[in-house]
C-alpha cells in the first residue's frame, strides 16, 4: 500500500519537474538573450544602416535588416492572406467543411505546414532560377509566402469552424449566396484573421532557411523588388560567425531585437485569440 | 408583356445589384437584362432588349444570371483555382526538386549516394552517408530528451494541474513555439555550448569544443517541446473522463490510472506526435547549423561534431553554382529531406485524423 503511494508521489514530482524544465526553458532562452544582448544594445543599432567597416566592429546598426525583414514578412503575409482566405472559405463553405475532400485538403495543408523552411527555400531558389530572377526582395517574398500559406490556411480554417453553423444557416435562409454568406462569416472572424496575420508574420520574420537562397543580403535598405534585401535572422547569423568580439556582441543585440519583436507579436496574437473566443456567440 | 413583367423590370433597377433575389436563376423566359437600359413605359409591348455585350456573356442560353449569383459563381471558381494551386505546391516542390536532382542521379546511383562517406564535390564525389548519420544522431538525441519530458509535462497539464496553473502554463508553450530558430541557435551558442564544453564533456571525454551532436540535440529538443506538448495534451483531452473514473472507482491511484488507462489509450496519439516531432527535427536548419560543428564525418559519440543534411544545404548555397553537379547534389539532399518528411507527416496526420474521427463518433 505504501509503495503505491510513494509511486504516486514520485511520478507527481517528476511531472512537476518536467513541467518546470519545459516552461523554464523559455525563460532560460529569453534570459540568456537579454543578458548577453542588452550591454550591446543602443539606439544606433536600430536607427542606422551598417557604416563602412561595420563588420570589423565600427559604426552602424542593423536598420537595413530590420526594414528588409519587415518588407519580406509583410509582403509575404499580405500575399499569403490573399491566397489563403479564399482557400479557407472554399474548404469550409463551398465544400461544406466536413466532406472527405475537405478533410483531405486540410491534411494536405497540415503536411505542407510540416515541410521545413529549407525545402521551401530550395524550391523558391528553383523558381527563381526558372524565371531568371536573382536573389532579391521579390524572391524572398515568394519563398516566404509559400512558407506562410499553410499556417494562414490552417489558422483561418480553425477560426471559421468556430463560427456557429446557425449563423451561416441564417444567412442562407435569407436568400444569400454562399459568397455573401462567406462575407458574413469573414466579418464574424475578424479577430481570428488578425491572429492568423500575427502568427504568419511572426513565423515569416524569424525564418532564415527560406530567405537564405532567395533574398540575398545587402547593407542598403532595398528600394525596389529586384534588389537584394537583408533579413534580421540572417544578419544575426552573419554577425555571430564573425571572429570580432564587438561584432558578435552586436549579433546578440540583434537577437535581442528579434526576440522582442517576436514576443510582442506572439503576445498580441494570444490577446486577439482570447478576445475572439470571448466574443464568440 | 404582362403587368407583372414590367413590375419585375422596375424592381430590378431599384435593387442595389441590379438583380432580383426572387428570380434568382429561375425566371428565364422574361429575362430582365442585367445591364439593360431599356425603359418601359406603362403598357408598352416591347420585350426587354439585351443591349449590352455583357448580357450575352452573362447569360447561358436563355438563362440569365443575376449579378450576385454570377459573383458567387466567379468567386467559387476563383477559390477553387486558389485551393488547387496551393495544394499543388506540394506536387511542384516534389517534382521540381526531383528534376533538379536528376543530373546527379544519372551519374551516381541511389545506393552510392546514400551509403558512400566520401564528400569531395570538386572531384564529383557526393556521399551523403555522414550527413544522414549526422541528422539521425541529432534527431535521435533530441527525441530521447524531449519525448519523456513532454509526456510528463502534458500529463501534468491535463491531469494534475489546477485550472489556475493551467492558465499560466499554456501561454508559455505558445511563446516558446513563437521563438524563431535563429534565436534558439544563438541560445545554443551562448548557453549550451559552454555548458557542454566546461561542465558535461570533461566528465566523459578528454576534449570537446562543445560544438557537437549533443548540443544540436539539446537545442532541437527545446525547439520541439511546444509541438509535442500541445499535440499530446490534445490527445489526452480526447480520452473520455468515464474511463478515468472507472479506474479510480476501482481503487487505483491517479498515477496507476494514468499508467494503465490514459497512456495506453493515448498510445497512437503519442506515436503520431513522435513521428511529427521527428520530421520537425529532421528539417530544422539554422539552429543545428550553428551548434553542430559541421564536420563531414560520421559521429561516433554524442560529443563528436556532426553535419546534418539541412545544414549542408544551407551552408553551401554560396558556391553551389560554381562546381558542376554541386547544385544538383544539394537539390538531391533537399529532395531526400522532402520525401522523408512528407512520409512522416502523412503517417502522423493519418493517425491523428483517425483518432479525431473515433472521438467524434
Amino acid at each position: 500500500m505504501r509503495k503505491r503511494k510513494y509511486e504516486e508521489l514520485f511520478f507527481r514530482a517528476l511531472m512537476v519537474l518536467a513541467t518546470i524544465a519545459v516552461a523554464g526553458s523559455f525563460f532560460l532562452i529569453v534570459g540568456t538573450i537579454f543578458y548577453k544582448g542588452a550591454p550591446y544594445m543602443n539606439l544606433d543599432m536600430i536607427t542606422k544602416t551598417p557604416g563602412g567597416g561595420f563588420y570589423i566592429g565600427k559604426e552602424g546598426g542593423i536598420l537595413n535588416a530590420i526594414i528588409g525583414s519587415m518588407y519580406i514578412a509583410g509582403g509575404a503575409t499580405i500575399l499569403g492572406l490573399l491566397i489563403s482566405i479564399p482557400v479557407a472559405i472554399y474548404i469550409n463553405m463551398y465544400l461544406d467543411g466536413k466532406t472527405f475532400l475537405a478533410n483531405i485538403l486540410r491534411m494536405t495543408f497540415d503536411v505542407l505546414f510540416g515541410i521545413p523552411s529549407i525545402v521551401y527555400g530550395a524550391f523558391g531558389f528553383l523558381i527563381m532560377v526558372y524565371f531568371g530572377l536573382r536573389a532579391s526582395l521579390l524572391g524572398g517574398i515568394i519563398a516566404v509566402t509559400l512558407l506562410v500559406i499553410p499556417i494562414l490556411v490552417r489558422t483561418l480554417d480553425e477560426v471559421i469552424r468556430t463560427v456557429p453553423l446557425e449563423l451561416r444557416d441564417a444567412a442562407l435562409s435569407l436568400g444569400s449566396t454562399r459568397w455573401e454568406m462567406a462575407k458574413v462569416v469573414l466579418r464574424q472572424i475578424r479577430p481570428g484573421i488578425i491572429t492568423a496575420i500575427l502568427l504568419s508574420f511572426g513565423r515569416a520574420i524569424g525564418d532564415v532557411a527560406s530567405v537564405l537562397f532567395t533574398a540575398g543580403f545587402s547593407d542598403n535598405i532595398p528600394t525596389s523588388l529586384h534588389e537584394p534585401a537583408a533579413t534580421l535572422p540572417l544578419a544575426i547569423f552573419f554577425q555571430l560567425s564573425s571572429p570580432v568580439e564587438e561584432v558578435q556582441g552586436r549579433g546578440y543585440a540583434s537577437a535581442l531585437v528579434l526576440t522582442i519583436v517576436v514576443l510582442i507579436i506572439t503576445v498580441l496574437s494570444e490577446v486577439f485569440i482570447k478576445k475572439f473566443f470571448k466574443h464568440k456567440i | 408583356m404582362s403587368y407583372q413583367d414590367k413590375d419585375l423590370e422596375t424592381f430590378e433597377k431599384n435593387t442595389p445589384h441590379g438583380s432580383d433575389p426572387f428570380v434568382a436563376g429561375g425566371n428565364t423566359d422574361v429575362a430582365p437584362g442585367l445591364v439593360s437600359t431599356t425603359s418601359l413605359s406603362a403598357g408598352e409591348q416591347k420585350p426587354p432588349v439585351r443591349k449590352s455585350i455583357l448580357n450575352g456573356l452573362f447569360s447561358k442560353g436563355s438563362k440569365v444570371y443575376p449579378l450576385r449569383l454570377l459573383k458567387d459563381k466567379i468567386m467559387s471558381k476563383l477559390m477553387l483555382v486558389f485551393t488547387v494551386a496551393s495544394v499543388l505546391i506540394l506536387v511542384f516542390i516534389g517534382v521540381g526538386l526531383y528534376l533538379h536532382s536528376v543530373p546527379i542521379l544519372q551519374k551516381l546511383t541511389w545506393v552510392q549516394l546514400l551509403t558512400s562517406s566520401v564528400w569531395k564535390p570538386l572531384k564529383g564525389l557526393f556521399g551523403f552517408y555522414p550527413f544522414i548519420m549526422g541528422t539521425l544522431w541529432v534527431t535521435g538525441i533530441s527525441i530521447i530528451i524531449a519525448l519523456p519530458l513532454c509526456i510528463l509535462t502534458a500529463l501534468y497539464i491535463t491531469e494534475y494541474a489546477p485550472l489556475r496553473v493551467k492558465r499560466i502554463l499554456s501561454p508559455f508553450v505558445n511563446l516558446l513555439s513563437g521563438i524563431p530558430p535563429v534565436i534558439f541557435g544563438v541560445w545554443g551558442v551562448l548557453f549550451i555550448i559552454p555548458l557542454i564544453q566546461d561542465h558535461i564533456a570533461p566528465h566523459f571525454v578528454e576534449f570537446s569544443t562543445g560544438y557537437s551532436v549533443l548540443a544540436g540535440g539539446i537545442v532541437l529538443a527545446v525547439m520541439i517541446f511546444p509541438l509535442i506538448v500541445s499535440i499530446i495534451s490534445e490527445v489526452f483531452r480526447t480520452i473520455p473522463q468515464d474511463l478515468r473514473d472507472a479506474s479510480l472507482s476501482l481503487g487505483a491511484t491517479k498515477w496507476e490510472t494514468i499508467k494503465k488507462v490514459v497512456l495506453r489509450k493515448a498510445l497512437p496519439g503519442i506515436i503520431a506526435a513522435l513521428v511529427l516531432a521527428i520530421s520537425r527535427a529532421f528539417g530544422e536548419t539554422i539552429a543545428v547549423l550553428m551548434v553542430c560543428g559541421n564536420n563531414a564525418a560520421v559521429p561516433h559519440s554524442v560529443f563528436d561534431p556532426g553535419y546534418p543534411l539541412p545544414a549542408l544545404i544551407a551552408n553551401n548555397y554560396g558556391d553551389m553554382m560554381s562546381i558542376p553537379l554541386y547544385d544538383s547534389a544539394l537539390m538531391f539532399a533537399a529532395f531526400l529531406l522532402f520525401i522523408i518528411i512528407l512520409l512522416f507527416n502523412i503517417i502522423s496526420r493519418v493517425i491523428l485524423a483517425r483518432l479525431e474521427r473515433k472521438m467524434a463518433a
